[in-house]
């Protein structure tokens, strides 16, 4: 049996119109329509369009959330083994729409996805991460180069194919790292590579330097005297045997702890569970790590307002930055409820 | 400096009567062995087992991994300023028993040791699978504490390694390779054309189970500084590291660096390979800042036209890494950096701590996040009981069954940073 497929463009190549037509609220009509039909017959006997989702773009993007629950609804009620949006070559608000309804069908009805855009397109940036996305040229003229790949890539999706590296394949680079064997050993890829840069020929660097996240640092706190202040360590302190069992690289998990009862830490209460320092120092006086006891000296003198009750913790090493993004996230939003001012975030 | 090694290649490792080399086979008195490594008070039972490659045998907590070697001609003795008097080594003759390594197990010293399958999916990953291994398990007396455990452990490896080493003093060798650097400005009047190239050899220096010794000084306490090559061959560099075990460098690695080795085999054809500048990995920045601004002078000083830069570990050395590329970088001096990955188990986080964009040439060699299902091994060497706490595992890594799941962060060399191994990782 042939598998099905529904398929989502714009009013544009829809033929309904332009900018003036942008604002068309989302209708659903059955079979082929535009675009989908040069996609349909590149699929040949294994897959079909059965319906087509048509959408203004100025309208979707202006009511995002109802948009993208009706046209969910419309795709769902047609039970696909796959979704297909665009391509919306450079057209950004029709990016967007395609991005947006591709990710939240591949949540949301747990179906592969795909759509096609140029590399420059603003969807193509906000996407790429999550779905599949066939690199197209920039303009409509590139339908044709853009319907093979794109239906090629389907039918291995639809087959639950491996899928390999974004040159071989024509989809945009996700950022998502995977293992492999090289042909060679690392050390003479190296030299390989550096005799490459000596001469001045081109070469590929195996790791682009990624967009580096850095943090602006916060306004200074107006009155530190009555500031309550939490602890936050990325070193690994925990209660001793480490309760939660916190793993001594790559955590999966973080721990919040209660210090309302210790004028300092000690071996005897606590300990770290990191594994990528010399733990020796950290287990004699934890506070080295997570400052309990100049804190309490602080708060007796009336040099901040008060110490938090509990403390966050967690191993930075190997923890990946996605992981730590989400620990902060949560923890945060509990820090600020509990009227926390200020944090000490401790590394090693 | 001139080193000839003669690679004697060892197809088995046998139990026997009395330890010799004999038509390829390494025989070993167990017993006679034993008693040679003997007599370190803190250390309380020696046990020595054999694992070679293809037998269902897991080694673990592995603490390091040592090629046997002996110093035949020239001066000085295997491990310098350890083992042997510290006379600069790295000229004349040395013999290397090559296909076998000393591997050191017992007792965790901390979260940090690692695992070697010698088949399975897990053997792929580590490059002493491929090895017969002659794996000493030591025990600790009671209430040893760490840095002496640790200290005791890593002194009975390279023991093991030089007494195996020395019966291959007056074996006749498969295989004799020269390695020749000569003085930078002899080298330059003979290759005036070649471009200049050096090594940037980082060593991991954190702490227990972090650190590197240079000639026994704790490469802490170093400032950066250059060495022939053929030095590092005879065991000048010796590891004191195994924490988060792929991308720490066993002696082995270093006795046998890879890149070391890849730059010889360009020298006086495409390149002119004039030698190594070796700096650490300390964890306070005035040293980082130091030792990096010291890498580029001495980059600077010699002239060079590229460098290879290799890193041992990951996280707080990643700075090391980016400070030492980019310094070199300004100086105008082209750079190739080799490292590794953790991008998280989904492989969608950025990869390094720290990042510069004239970091424009860079070697990965995995993803050390990614998880991996080791099955069940008829027999364990050591113990599998710290497998939920070491680098790399997780509560519940150890399964039932006996089969572990752990990040491949766990295995020995899985993403060594010398470009030891052929893995690597890309973008999808």
């Amino acid at each position: 049996m042939s598998k099905r497929i529904v398929h989502y463009i714009n009013q544009f190549f829809a033929g309904i119109g332009g900018e003036e037509k942008a604002d068309i609220k989302p209708e659903v009509r059955e079979g082929v329509v535009g675009p989908g039909m040069a996609l349909n017959a590149a699929l040949g006997q294994e897959a079909e369009i059965v319906a087509t989702i048509i959408c203004g773009d100025s309208y979707f993007n202006e009511n995002l959330e109802e948009a993208k629950a009706t046209v969910l609804a419309m795709i769902k009620a047609h039970k696909p083994d796959l979704f297909i949006a665009g391509p919306a070559f450079n057209a950004g608000r029709y990016g967007v729409a395609c991005g947006t309804i591709a990710n939240a069908v591949q949540e949301e009805l747990k179906i592969p996805v795909l759509t096609g855009m140029y590399i420059e397109n603003p969807g193509a940036d906000m996407f790429k991460k999550h779905v599949y996305i066939i690199e197209t040229g920039n303009s409509a003229a590139a339908m044709r180069t853009a319907v093979p790949a794109m239906s090629k890539f389907a039918l291995k999706l639809l087959k639950d194919e491996a899928i390999g590296a974004p040159k071989e394949e024509g989809y945009i680079a996700r950022g998502i790292r995977r293992n492999y064997f090289a042909e060679d050993r690392g050390s003479k890829r190296a030299v390989d590579m550096l005799l490459k840069k000596i001469k001045g020929e081109e070469f590929e660097t195996e790791y682009p330097m990624p967009d580096f996240d850095r943090v602006e640092p916060n306004a200074a706190v107006v009155d530190i005297t009555k500031a309550k202040i939490a602890l936050v360590t990325s070193g690994g302190i925990v209660p001793k045997h480490n309760p939660d069992r916190i793993e001594s690289s790559s955590a999966s998990k973080y721990g919040k702890y209660d210090i309302s009862g210790f004028m300092e830490l000690t071996d005897a209460d606590h300990e770290t569970a990191h594994g990528g320092y010399d733990p020796v120092y950290a287990n004699m006086d934890p506070d080295r790590v997570l400052p309990v006891d100049v804190l309490r000296d602080l708060e007796k003198e009336g040099k901040i307002g008060e110490l938090h009750k509990y403390f966050y913790t967690t191993v930075g090493n190997g923890t990946s930055v996605g992981n730590s993004k989400a620990y902060a996230a949560q923890f945060a939003k509990e820090l600020r409820n509990d009227g926390v001012q200020a944090v000490i975030l401790t590394s090693t | 400096m001139r080193l000839e090694l003669g690679k004697i290649i060892i197809n088995d490792v046998q139990f026997s009567t009395a330890t010799k080399v004999e038509k390829g086979v390494l025989y070993i008195n167990k017993n006679e062995m034993i008693q040679a490594l003997s007599g370190d008070e803190h250390i309380k039972s020696i046990e020595i087992q054999l694992a070679h490659p293809g037998e269902e045998i897991r080694i673990t907590p592995v603490k390091d991994v040592i090629e046997p070697r002996v110093k035949v001609e020239g001066p000085g003795g295997i491990f310098p300023g350890i083992l042997s008097k510290v006379d600069t080594v790295g000229s004349g003759r040395t013999h290397a028993l090559k296909n076998v390594a000393v591997v050191t197990a017992g007792k965790i010293v901390g979260f940090q040791e690692g695992i070697i399958d010698m088949t399975g999916p897990g053997a792929e990953f580590t490059p002493f699978s491929k090895t017969h291994n002659v794996v000493i398990v030591a025990e600790p007396i009671e209430g040893l504490k760490q840095y002496d455990h640790e200290a005791a452990v890593r002194r009975l490896g390279l023991k093991a390694a030089q007494y195996l080493g020395s019966f291959a003093k007056d074996v006749t060798p498969d295989e004799v390779k020269v390695y020749e650097t000569e003085a930078l400005f002899d080298s330059v009047k003979k290759y005036p054309s070649l471009p200049k190239v050096g090594y940037v050899y980082m060593l991991q220096t954190q702490g227990l189970l972090h650190d590197t010794y240079v000639y026994g000084v704790d490469a802490k306490k170093i400032v950066p500084t250059f060495m022939y090559p053929t030095e590092i061959m005879d065991g000048a560099i010796i590891s004191g590291n195994c924490v988060s075990a792929c991308d720490k460098n066993p002696t082995y690695v270093h006795l046998n660096n890879s890149i070391i080795e890849d730059l010889y085999e360009k020298h006086g054809k495409e390149i002119n390979f004039v030698g190594v500048i070796i700096t650490n990995e300390n964890v306070y920045l005035a040293d980082k800042e130091r030792s990096s601004n010291w890498t580029a002078k001495l980059c600077r000083y010699l002239g060079l036209d590229g460098v290879i830069i290799s890193q041992e570990g990951f996280g707080n050395p990643d700075t090391d890494l980016i400070m030492n590329c980019k310094k070199i970088e300004m100086e105008g001096i082209p750079t190739v950096i080799v490292t590794d990955e953790y991008a998280g188990r989904d492989g969608a986080s950025q990869s390094l701590a720290d990042a510069d964009v004239r970091a424009n040439a860079v070697v990965t060699n995995g993803n050390a996040n990614e998880t991996i299902v080791l099955p069940p091994m008829k027999k364990v060497i050591g113990s599998t009981q710290y497998v939920d706490v070491i680098a790399g595992g997780f509560d519940g890594s150890l399964r039932p069954d006996g089969s572990i799941e752990v990040e491949i962060q766990a295995i020995t060399g899985a993403t060594n940073e010398i470009g030891f191994v052929k893995l690597s990782s890309r973008g999808y």
